[in-house]
Formats: structure tokens, sequence, C-alpha cells
């Protein structure tokens, strides 16, 4: 598999990462050489093998359903560009 | 020719965790906004989501009452977009490894017909903040108290044929959720909210292109928005157009629907397994302990009612719709030991009074146990329904006790036949005219005419006098004059 620079262009944009016009070529590159990789990887014959979902051999563990965390937004909000009447504000999103 | 309409329903529908499903910050609803999201849930660096262990026995709760599978091992994942509500970048939710897989809910149609909707999956997902869209000097605020809260989105096959038939599903779920207290089911919170998908075909043909209605949330909203997106349709295709696959909005307030700006990558959501949770195993032992806990449904609350207190299959379906309703009519018919009774007045006066004051009857002013106490005194005739209907609208006052209320405003109905008879006689003695009409009338005209002696005698007694036994000493008497 395989892709050009138009799905490399589409990706930023989702991303909300601009890939400079200049960096347009050389990140197609990178990302075409991972993606070799990855069909190698899946050369390898997988039958019988049971699908691992995380690399580490443990399961999750779980929080008991009791509340730890206190109310620290003046912290928070002190690091937000900009906050009125306890709310971030941000640039306008309704459509 | 006709067409038939085809919808699907995703259904999120929120714990009612005490914290949030990834975090320990409070889910209380209506708190200053921002004061309960914490770093995790703000997606401060450095932050790692632990599961809540509440939030997975509630979806495994869910799936065992709708006779699903739970997936042994289930997986969490990143559905990756950009809001100014969700501060990760990406919710985290689950894609291929659902908790809930399968299962069904049994509906009941107007016309008593039964139907089984299929249950694709229901999976756990954090929740989004709000936006609020006032004016701040041009810009949007932010409120990330609901951020992370636990959901579990359920999602139907394309079963239902009707905006009837999408409601029940939805009343079903909602009587369900609350039945298994896994979710408050307070609709104005946003408790629950329904994505409804429709499309319309002609009978017998594959699957028309679909449209996705977003975020309803409400049952007559839903409706209203299904009926209206079923027309729109079928217009568009009777005169030659096409329908184009894409999310749309319903205003309530307006009852108008339109389309969001449709980009063609927004849903592109690029899923990936979520590195930073590890599967979540759930082995039979845990299942099986679960299973042990789980409270009666409304189905089959729904056929005890019908069994034990003898009730039409009406009256039993919506007091046992909701574990409150049903908890109340148990106590009122218990207490009073008159289950008839007991739903005629949570059906009837109760559930006018909460209509009226749009309120659910955990909060009703009138509690269960004073109901039964004015059932009480129906039966042994101290009041009439009349006057009951007066020592309801007290108590809902906050007057206090029946037997206080009705002793205070001196509402005891007479029933002793003497001082019945007297004003009886009383009446007939000082009515010669209508009583020699009374005589003269046809057999048949009698009955009309004997409304006038139980005006006169109720009038004599201050209302208070039982009316039937107004009714059969008037009769005897009038009988013995003809």
């Amino acid at each position: 598999m395989s892709i050009d620079r138009a799905t490399i262009e589409k990706l930023g944009e989702l991303a909300k990462i601009l890939i400079s016009e200049s960096n347009v070529e050389v990140t197609t590159r990178s990302i075409n050489d991972v993606l070799t990789l990855v069909d190698q990887l899946q050369a390898v014959d997988t039958a019988g093998v049971r699908p691992l979902a995380n690399p580490l051999d443990a399961t999750q563990r779980l929080r008991s359903d009791v509340v730890t965390e206190p109310d620290c937004r003046d912290q928070f909000q002190a690091l937000a560009p900009a906050a009125e009447n306890g709310l971030y504000l941000v640039p306008k999103v309704i459509e | 020719m006709t067409w038939e309409t085809v919808i699907g329903l995703e259904v999120h529908t929120q714990l009612n965790t005490r914290t949030k499903i990834f975090s320990g910050a409070s889910t209380d609803f209506g708190a200053q906004p921002n004061t309960q999201a914490c770093a995790i849930d703000l997606a401060m660096p450095g932050t790692l989501p632990v599961l809540n262990e509440e939030a997975l026995r509630k979806a495994v709760m869910f799936g065992l009452a709708i006779e699903a599978e739970i997936n042994e091992i289930s997986a969490f994942e990143r559905k990756n977009y950009f809001y100014p509500d969700l501060p990760k970048g990406y919710q985290t939710t689950q894609l291929e490894k659902p908790v809930v897989v399968g299962g069904h809910v049994e509906i009941t149609l107007a016309d008593g017909s039964a139907k089984s909707i299929r249950i694709h999956h229901a999976h756990l997902e954090e929740d989004a903040g709000k936006s609020l869209h006032d004016d701040f000097h041009g810009m949007s605020g932010i409120d990330l108290n609901r951020a992370g809260t636990p959901l579990i989105e359920i999602v139907s096959e394309p079963d239902m044929r009707s905006a009837e038939e999408a409601v029940a599903f939805a009343k079903k779920l909602h009587a369900i959720v609350t039945s298994l207290d896994i979710c408050d089911g307070i609709m104005a919170h946003g408790s629950m909210r329904f994505d409804v998908n429709v499309s319309v075909r002609r009978p017998g043909e594959p699957l028309g292109t679909r449209t996705e209605t977003k975020n309803l949330n409400s049952f007559r909203f839903m409706e209203r928005a299904i009926e209206k997106e079923v027309a729109r349709q079928i217009d568009v295709l009777e005169d030659g157009g096409e329908i184009i696959q894409e999310t749309r909005l319903y205003d309530g307030d307006t009852d108008t629907a339109r389309a969001m700006r449709s980009k063609e990558e927004a849903n592109d959501y690029r899923y990936f397994p979520c590195p930073d949770l590890l599967p979540v195993e759930i082995d039979q032992a845990y299942i099986e302990a679960v299973r042990a806990t789980l409270p009666e449904l409304p189905d089959p609350r729904c056929q005890r009612f019908v069994e034990q207190y003898q009730l039409s299959e009406y009256d039993a379906g919506v007091l046992s719709e909701n574990a409150a309703t049903a908890r109340y009519f148990e106590t009122v018919a218990a207490e009073c030991n008159d289950a008839k009774l007991a739903a005629n007045w949570v059906m009837g006066e109760l559930a006018a009074k909460l209509n009226s004051e749009e309120r659910d009857i955990e909060t009703a002013s009138v509690t269960a146990r004073q109901l039964a106490g004015l059932i009480k005194r129906i039966k042994d005739n101290t009041v009439s329904n009349k006057m009951a209907r007066e020592v309801f609208d007290a108590m809902w006052q906050g007057e206090g006790e029946p037997d206080g209320i009705i002793e205070a405003r001196g509402l005891k109905q007479v029933s002793d036949s003497g001082a019945i008879e007297a004003m009886v006689d009383e009446v007939i003695a000082n009515s010669e005219k209508q009583v020699e009409n009374y005589r003269q009338a046809d057999a048949k005209k009698r009955p009309k005419m004997l409304g006038y002696f139980v005006g006169q005698v109720m009038k004599a007694s201050k209302g208070q006098a039982n009316p039937q036994q107004v009714n059969e000493i008037l009769l005897r008497k009038l009988d013995e004059l003809l």
C-alpha cells in the first residue's frame, strides 16, 4: 500500500497539522516507508494467533467510583488564553 | 405506490455514576461551569485515564437485561475529530470490541401488536463538554463539566418502520435503563439523546440512502423529526430527485430541520486503539455476579402487575414502565389494600398533577403513604370521590396528612342513614310541586327527575352526604309516595 500527495494533504487537514509545501514530498516518502514496513509485517502468517489489543501482557485495572478530584478551575483557567464567568472562551464555533 | 420507512436509532445514555468514566471528577448535574473538569478531563499532558468500575458494571447490566453477548475482552479506541468541547482532540470510545454485542428490545404498539427490535451493539464512551453560543465578544463559551461523563451508546438495527415504532423503542429503552438504575432518565438534562437514521424505499427493494438527524432529546421531538424527514425524502424521490447522505439538525422549538454544513472529510475519524487504556477483561464469574444483581425489568413487572393486582394490560403497562412509578403504585396498593383504586389515583389525579407541573414522580408533593391514607378514607366512606379530590389538592399544597385535612376542612361525608333520612324527609316535605310532578311522570322519566331531589339533599348536607346513600333513600321514600 502506498499513499499519494493528495492523501497526505488531506490527513494534514484532518489532524490540523500544517504540512508546508516544501515538506509534502518528504512527508509522503516517510509515511510510505512506514507503510512498506507494515506490508512486511502483514506478510507474516498469523493464522491461529490471537489478536492483540495491546502489547502489554496486562488488562485494564479499574477505579472505584469515588470523587477524588477537587475543583481546580482557577488554576486551570489561569493557563487559558481567555476565560469569563467560569467558561473557557474560544473562537465562535456555531454553524 | 406506497413507501416503506426504515429507521435505526443510536441512543446516547448517560450512566448515573458519581464520577467520570476515566477520572475521579464529579458528574453532578448543574454545577458551576468547569468546576468538575479535572486535569484528565481537560487532557493536560502527563495524565492517564483509568476506567471507572461502576461504568463498566452498568454497561454489563444493560447487556444482560437485553439478553446480549458480553465481550470477554473489550477495548477502547480513539475517534479523532476537532471541536472545542472535546479537549483531547479525540473521543475515547469503542469500535471493534464493544462491551455489549447483540440483544433485543421488545416493543408494544398502540394497536396491541408486539415487535422485537434487534440491538447491534452497545459501547462505552465519554461524553463531550458543552459549547455555549451566547455572545462572549464574538467568541463561544466552553463548559467541560460534562466532558468525560460515562455514556453507553446503544445502536439498534434498522428494524423500525414508523415514527411510532421508534418512539415505542426509545420509551422502552428509557424504561429499561431507569429500572436498572443505570441512568437517571432525565431527558431535560440530556441524560438520553437520540440520533435517528431514516431512509425510505419501495417495499421489497434494497435500503434507500439514509440521513442522520442528531441529538434529539425528547420523544416528541424525535417523532416530529422522523415524520418530517420521511415526508421530505418521499417528496424528493417523487420529484425524481436523489437523497444525499447527510447529517441533519432538527430544531424542536421551530419544528424545522436543515442539513448540517457537510464536509467531505467530516466522517473520517481515523479510529485506532487507545494506547492509554489496556483491554478490559470481563470473565464469566463477574458476569454471573452482575446478573445476580439485576432488578426486575419492565416486561416481567408488567406481567406480575396483571396477575398480582388484576390490572388491565394497559394499566399494568403504564404503571410498570418506570421503576419509580411502579414503586409508588405498589406502596399505595399495599398500604390501602385496593390495587384498582391505587391504580386509578396514580394514573389519574397524581399523573395529571405531575404532568401539569412537569415533575417526576420522585418529587411528587403527595407521598405514596399519604395517597394510601386518602384512599382508605374513600373506602370506609368517610369522604366521597369529589371530597377526596379536594383533600388531594390540599395535600399537594402541603397542608399535611389526609385525616388532618378532612378534619380541618370539615369534609367528613355523612353516612349516618338516620341523618340522611331526616334530610330527605325535609326536602320531600318542602317540594310539594316537584313530588307531584314526579308522581305524575312516566316511570321512564323519573330517574332524570331524581336529580333535583338529590341536589336539594346534597345542598342541605353542605355536600357532605354520601351520594350513593342519598340516592337509595330518596328512591325508596319517593316510591312509597307513588
